[in-house]
């Protein structure tokens, strides 16, 4: 795990190394004078070497000194204050809303395999699937915004002013982020806990007077929601990654716009400290998921 | 595998085909011009004359989907093409040959594919200039992973079954097997991931034209069509319909076509 993330942390650095595109130019702008690009290039550090840069930037990053942006002249951390909070919230709101979603009706599905009900949300999953989340945030935004007006697009509120209108404001961009990850997820564990149904441990416990209900939730569930566990906990990157863009839909203030806007203004301190936060997270997640899969399933062990 | 028995398969198709035929007929012929403006026509409703209605400039909506779902097509089959073709380089040759070149390669893949791709493509289209051509360029580079991936796995698994011996013992020699007898025979593993990768593709780049950072206007893509439609959103909710149920189409029918190459326990 560890050796993965030194090795992301690597790269984004490496990244913005080799590129033609210079800061420096972008920030001199038109008093751009040889003279004034080396100074400055003095001044941030740019021309030392990239390996000691890289170090430099690493130990600061591992003892909480994110670095100074160039085109906010603040601290990194203080830049991205406030903003990291309304990504988090809303990623980890639409990861809550999947497994919400998800779980009972992936397992009601399966309970109800081949009837009506069942074959409806079948082919509705397959289309919720195919939606991009932002297209849904765009829908929500006419359906609910406009037409309904139970929200107003463009209104967020600061977590600051009201907690509840901050969430609220939020439910709508993670429900768009939400629902075509848990049409997925309910896919996988309906047709997990179908797969097990076909088991001789099954029959057994049919055999002993079960019903299908009580079979699926005391025996099927426990080994059918081993592949569900990896995939949930995979889909919080993804989910992470739509944030960015659904961001945008919404007008929310997070670290989408932030990394885009720095995209924009060559600002790569801010860039980098995005991308390596994301890809920590990401590869935390995956970490957890064989924590936990270790604990439902004691036969697996961590490799 | 019986394709003729598969629901998925056949409904797939189905709407993979009606895709493919509007695009292909819109690259000789649109109802109108997509870039032609007329004042006189701004934001119509559907109608007869424009059946999904005009934008904000008088454009035709339908003219315009059918331009921009070719040029998402195209961006996304350039782009599994490109991750493809140095997919099956890299994983054949890792796979066949292993070693500590396979050991570097397959760990950098494990820090690729621990990102969600779009982010990746955002850093590496900020490396670059934004438009069409860096679009399939970051994307067709982050698919390399997840393809090479696959074949690697596929190719070691298949190198020690009799018929590779068989080659080997009628003299061919490594490439030939390679790419001569194993490759024919990891198609069918392949299929389906192309088609994931594919709708991977036609999602990236609409996420990136949304954001302005893929294709760039005149051009039109359906990603860079929502962009516009969100702002006349409540006047023209038509044209956001348009541009997202065709991304919807599109999706939906390779979605739907991997499903049935997959062999999926139907419904």
């Amino acid at each position: 795990m560890l050796v993965t993330l030194l090795l992301i942390s690597l790269l984004a650095f490496l990244a913005f190394q080799i590129i033609p595109a210079d800061p420096v130019t972008k920030l001199l702008g038109t008093d751009y004078t040889p003279e004034r690009a080396a100074a400055l290039r003095h001044e941030l550090g740019l021309d030392r070497n990239v390996l000691v840069r890289y170090l430099d930037w690493l130990t600061g990053f591992v003892t909480g000194d994110l670095g100074v942006s160039y085109s906010y002249g603040m601290s990194v951390s203080d830049v991205m204050a406030g903003k990291g909070a309304v990504t988090a919230a809303l990623s980890v709101m639409a990861w809550l809303l999947v497994i919400a979603i998800s779980v009972p009706l992936g397992i009601t599905l399966a309970r109800w395999q081949g009837r009506r009900l069942d074959r409806v949300f079948v082919a509705m999953n397959q289309v919720f699937m195919a939606i991009p989340p932002f297209f849904l945030g765009i829908l929500f935004t006419y359906i609910f915004g406009m037409v309904l007006k139970l929200f107003v697009p463009g209104g967020f509120i600061l977590p600051e002013e009201s907690l509840g209108g901050f969430f609220g404001y939020l439910f709508f961009p993670a429900l768009a982020i939400a629902l075509p990850k848990a049409a997925m997820v309910t896919k996988l564990l309906r047709s997990s806990i179908l797969n097990q149904m076909d088991q001789d441990y099954v029959r057994t416990a049919y055999s002993r007077g079960n019903s299908r209900w009580s079979v699926i939730r005391t025996h099927v569930l426990r080994n059918a929601i081993l592949p569900v566990v990896t995939f949930v906990a995979m889909t919080l990157a993804d989910i992470v990654a739509g944030s960015i863009i659904v961001e945008q839909v919404f007008a929310l203030p997070g670290l989408g716009r932030l990394l885009l806007a720095s995209i924009g203004n060559r600002d790569y301190p801010v860039v980098q400290c995005i991308v390596v936060i994301i890809a920590a997270v990401v590869v935390f997640m995956n970490y957890l998921a064989d924590v936990v899969t270790q604990y439902i399933d004691p036969r697996i062990r961590l490799g | 595998m019986k394709l003729g028995h598969n629901k998925n398969f056949t409904l797939g198709a189905v709407i993979t085909a009606f895709m493919l035929a509007v695009i292909l007929v819109g690259m000789v012929w649109t109802p109108y011009d997509p870039n032609a403006m007329d004042g006189a026509a701004k934001r119509l409703a559907p109608c007869l004359a424009h059946p999904l209605g005009t934008d904000n400039f008088g454009r035709d909506i339908l003219s315009r989907v059918i331009e921009g779902a070719g040029a998402t097509f195209l961006i996304a089959a350039a782009t599994v093409a490109i991750g493809l073709a140095a997919g099956l380089v890299i994983g054949g040759l890792t796979g066949y040959y292993g070693g500590w070149l396979d050991e570097i390669i397959m760990r950098l893949n494990d820090a690729v594919a621990a990102f969600p791709s779009i982010l990746l493509a955002l850093v590496l289209i900020a490396l670059m200039e934004p438009g069409r051509s860096s679009i399939i360029l970051a994307l067709g580079v982050l698919f390399v992973p997840s393809f090479a991936r696959i074949v690697r796995a596929e190719v070691a698994r298949q190198k020690s079954l009799d018929y590779v011996a068989s080659a080997r013992l009628m003299g061919a020699g490594d490439m030939r097997v390679l790419f001569g007898h194993i490759l024919p025979n990891i198609v069918p593993v392949l299929l389906p991931s192309v088609a994931i990768g594919f709708n991977n593709a036609v999602l990236a780049e609409a996420s990136m034209s949304y954001l302005g950072v893929g294709v760039q206007p005149p051009d039109a893509s359906l990603g860079r069509m929502l962009n516009e439609a969100q702002s006349y959103l409540m006047s023209a909710p038509w044209y956001a319909l348009s541009a997202g149920a065709a991304i919807i189409l599109l999706i939906l029918g390779f979605g739907l076509l991997s499903e049935g190459l997959g062999g999926e326990r139907d419904a």
